[in-house]
């Protein structure tokens, strides 16, 4: 039997450290060669990480929610015959310093001690008990939000004081899934009373309707890890950056309008049906080519802005987890069907968990887009290190004054930010006025 | 026939029968209990409580004559002697005083006793055959039925009780102290009243089929209650096989484990080979129920397998302790009130009121192991604790065991002088889910044998102070 250690392996573009979201196995789980171990996750994307060797794992390497450098060890699995880890260096730093990582390390996952803010003004005791109780089980939360049931090792009974255990029976609450804080991961009356509470929350209990104006004193601690981690050190990052500034303008789509729905009609079935998402597309990719600086990536640190020949085109999107941006490949080539069918693709592959880093990364402008959600006018943050970014607000059939005349046309706001500090206000207006005049126009798309 | 209708029925007034009707009574429910004999069943008449006097008498007896000899503390008495027709009307004394407190509580509580045998008509319906030979049979109909029949001394085949042999019963009430008195059985009953007889001077001899005394207990416990029995002066032959009484009827024929016969004379034998479940003679066989093995099979919250007939107590297996039945019965009768409640006690603490006692709750090392947990244990030696060394009773020891990554306790072990009042901390600490630390941070009183059961969690820690 030997010891084969699992490293973090170097996932490329220069990334130096992932962060773990999940493991797949514990402590003393067989697995399989090529079985998966864990997820972690780079600035872009999940990527799986498979066991090279088949065995029995003897420890596992970080938490869940820690940053871990490329080549550190995640895993150790013990072996039929020799393994890569010399059985006098059993006591690897790495293999020790996981629970001490844990303890030491910024915890992904805050204690309810920490949570539980005593100096809070508490006009009676229970509600600041409440407020205690509740924010326990917060720490169960994975990186996905969802509750982990598994809170103690198969076929161990529930450990927690006889008027506990009476507690739960009265509540009808089997003790088994309810998380212990106590030492040995016992039970108190505050862990099942948090229990109990969340189990409130689902379904409307009969009788509920009377609690609608009682006061809460409740709250919950979400930790920040994973996607929403990596959003927010996004967001943080382009607004610090970037001076941002918002142009508005609005376009009456109602020609485009009614060229969409004549393409629809006749090519719908064959080609696949088109939003205005990729007129947009097509009208950034033409505007794109008279203002090249704002189809490019600023890299301040070097101080230098690479204007970009392809127009690699983010297109923002809402997932589960939150914010993605999944890139259309250059849109240049693609006409309205081809990047209408890529756009659906890579929402597909954003909502099901499975875009790629490549799927994912590399765009040179953004376009964000919430349909009928659109409202009127809209503040988009750029997408760090792009300049610009191109939001569409809502369609709407608007009266509207043309030659004297009161009509009703549908009219479309687009509302964009660019990195001022290497567009030109004028030049972003310029830009916008040549989108506007393809959208108008929509015949003028589809000349070169 | 006259017809009485109640809510809840119970049969059997034991340990768990009255506790169930005092609780059901409290909970306001209409309860009768039915009891053939005295209340308090096999627990309060014939066992425990009895066993316990005797052997307290047994002991006082013990050390007076100790005290005609050489004596360390320098007590010196001019000759002892014991009557013991007196001694069995003290335990018997006591034992009035506590079925009569029975009674008076079930008075109180409003629960209707009567006195009859019960005969299981149907799920709902018992007849009683009054205690008194002149009054007509009555029958009771219940919306819920507890049964709580209890258990009885099992016979050996080939040595039926009668004559020169005894059950438990008979030896808690002696006439006299026999000469020689051959225990059959190293099981906690024969060998609690195999001391109290050798105490009271008889000649005696324990015949055991297994290779070890109280073979539910592991060998470091058994240890310092075989060195006591040597001490006595008690003859115990083990792996033996009796074969009955010989043709005259005064010696106990047993086989050794080589095959080889002989003779045991005895002026009486007890048997003491167990007790099985009564479930036979009171009509209990034509409801059908589950059954486990010899005992009626209940759930977690003792329901049989008829809806609505409840069972608790000895009648439902082992461990036949009182203490298990009184909770048990408790709990049926907050269940029938409308409470939740399940039986899921952590650990039931079982003593052995040999000399020395031995305690046991929750799992010992051996059982620990065998269901899968990884655990450390530690002992501490009463040879080291002062309490011990001024009673005089060095031998023993406390043992705790606990598991190896989160330091939970799953079981105590002890053997000492007077250690049956430690199962008290027992029970709490696995109970409340105590892990070593617990314990060990608990300051103990000095000077006491329970500061044992601190060391022993400190023990397993590595840092015991005092050994």
């Amino acid at each position: 039997m030997g010891i084969h250690a699992i490293k973090m392996p170097d996932i490329g573009e220069g990334i130096a450290e992932v962060e773990l979201v999940a493991w797949h196995v514990q402590v003393g789980d067989m697995v399989a060669e090529d079985q998966i171990l864990a997820d972690v996750m780079t600035d872009k994307a999940t990527v799986e990480i498979p066991s090279s060797v088949a065995g029995k794992v003897l420890s596992l390497g970080g938490v869940v929610g820690q940053v871990m450098a490329v080549g550190s060890e995640v895993i150790r699995i013990e072996v039929e015959g020799a393994g890569n880890v010399k059985e006098g260096a059993a006591a690897a730093p790495a293999a020790s310093a996981a629970p001490a990582s844990a303890a030491a390390a910024p915890p992904p996952v805050p204690t309810p001690a920490a949570q539980a803010k005593p100096d809070l003004p508490a006009p009676v005791a229970a509600p600041a008990k409440a407020a205690a109780a509740s924010s326990a089980p917060a720490r169960r939360e994975g990186a996905n939000g969802a509750i982990t049931t598994h809170i103690r090792q198969p076929g161990d009974k529930p450990i927690a004081s006889p008027s506990v255990r009476r507690q739960a029976w009265e509540l009808g609450i089997e003790l088994q899934f309810v998380p212990g804080s106590g030492p040995a991961g016992r039970i108190s009356h505050a862990d099942l009373e948090a229990y109990a509470a969340r189990a409130a929350q689902g379904p409307v209990a009969a009788g509920a309707a009377d609690q609608r104006y009682a006061q809460r004193n409740d709250e919950q601690a979400v930790p920040v890890i994973g996607l929403r981690r990596k959003i927010a050190q996004k967001m943080q990052d382009a607004k610090r950056r970037i001076p941002h500034f918002a142009y508005v303008e609005e376009i009456d789509v109602t020609e485009l309008d009614a060229l969409r729905a004549k393409l629809n009609a006749r090519y719908g079935k064959e080609r696949g049906r088109l939003t205005v998402l990729p007129f947009i597309m097509r009208a950034l990719v033409l505007a794109v080519r008279e203002f090249p600086q704002i189809n490019a990536r600023f890299d301040d640190d070097a101080g230098v802005v690479n204007r970009m020949g392809a127009v690699h085109l983010g297109i923002a999107a809402q997932s589960e987890a939150g914010l993605m941006v999944p890139v259309v490949r250059h849109a240049e080539t693609r006409d309205l069907w081809s990047c209408a069918a890529e756009v659906a693709r890579l929402a597909e592959a954003v909502r099901s968990g499975r875009a790629t880093r490549e799927e994912l990364s590399g765009s040179s402008i953004t376009i964000t887009s919430l349909g009928a959600l659109g409202g009127i006018v809209t503040t988009p943050v750029i997408n760090h290190p792009e300049v610009a970014i191109v939001g569409v607000n809502r369609m709407v059939e608007r009266p509207m004054i043309r030659n004297g005349m009161v009509v009703a046309r549908q009219m479309m706001n687009l509302s964009s930010s660019f990195d001022h500090r290497v567009v030109d206000g004028m030049h972003a207006a310029e830009f916008i006025q040549l989108m506007r005049g393809y959208l108008e126009t929509p015949a003028t798309l589809f000349v070169d | 026939m006259d017809t009485h209708h109640t809510t809840l029925l119970i049969i059997g007034g034991g340990p768990g029968g009255y506790v169930a009707a005092i609780r059901a009574a409290q909970l306001g429910i209409a309860t009768t209990l039915v009891e053939g004999e005295t209340l308090g069943g096999t627990c309060l008449n014939i066992g425990c409580i009895p066993s316990k006097a005797l052997i307290h008498a047994a002991d006082a007896y013990h050390q007076t004559r100790h005290f005609t000899g050489d004596s360390t503390l320098g007590i010196q008495v001019q000759g002892a002697s014991i009557d013991v027709a007196q001694t069995v009307r003290w335990k018997d004394g006591i034992v009035a005083r506590l079925t009569g407190g029975v009674s008076a509580l079930l008075k109180k509580h409003g629960v209707k006793v009567v006195k009859g045998w019960a005969q299981i008509v149907d799920g709902k319906t018992v007849d009683v055959t009054l205690a008194k030979p002149e009054t007509k049979p009555m029958r009771i109909q219940c919306e819920h039925l507890l049964l709580a029949s209890g258990s009885v001394e099992l016979g050996l085949p080939g040595m039926p009780f009668g004559g020169r042999v005894i059950s438990s019963t008979q030896a808690l009430s002696p006439a006299a102290v026999p000469a020689k008195l051959v225990v059959v059985g190293a099981g906690y009953i024969g060998l609690e009243l195999g001391i109290v007889y050798r105490k009271l001077g008889a000649d005696v001899t324990v015949v055991e089929a297994q290779s070890s005394i109280l073979p539910l207990y592991d060998e470091e416990l058994v240890k310092p209650v075989a060195n006591s029995l040597r001490k006595l002066g008690v003859q115990v032959h083990l792996g033996y096989k009796v074969q009955g009484m010989n043709a005259a009827g005064d010696a106990v024929r047993v086989q050794d484990g080589t095959g080889h016969e002989s003779e045991l004379p005895a002026d009486q034998v007890l048997v003491a080979i167990g007790r099985v479940p009564r479930t036979h003679g009171w009509g209990l066989e034509q409801l059908m129920l589950a059954m486990q093995g010899r005992a009626l099979k209940v759930d977690d919250q003792c329901r049989t397998s008829m809806r609505n007939v409840w069972a608790i107590g000895d009648l439902t297996g082992e461990p036949m302790l009182a203490h298990r039945a009184m909770a048990q019965g408790e709990m049926v009768a907050e269940i029938i009130a409308g409470k939740r409640r399940h039986f899921a006690p952590t650990a039931i603490a079982a003593v052995c009121f040999t000399d020395p006692e031995i305690v046991t709750a929750g799992l010992s090392p051996k059982e620990a192991e065998k269901a899968g947990l990884d655990c450390i244990h530690a002992h501490f030696p009463f040879a080291a604790n002062g309490r011990a060394m001024t009673l005089e009773s060095l031998e023993g020891f406390v043992r705790v065991v606990a598991r190896r990554d989160n330091h939970l306790i799953v079981g105590w072990q002890a053997v000492g002088a007077g250690v049956s009042e430690l199962s008290t901390a027992f029970s709490h600490s696995l109970e409340m889910g105590a892990t070593l630390e617990d314990v060990g941070g608990t300051i103990h009183a000095h000077p006491t044998l329970g500061e044992a059961v601190q060391e022993a969690a400190l023990r397993a820690l590595g840092h015991a102070l005092h050994v």
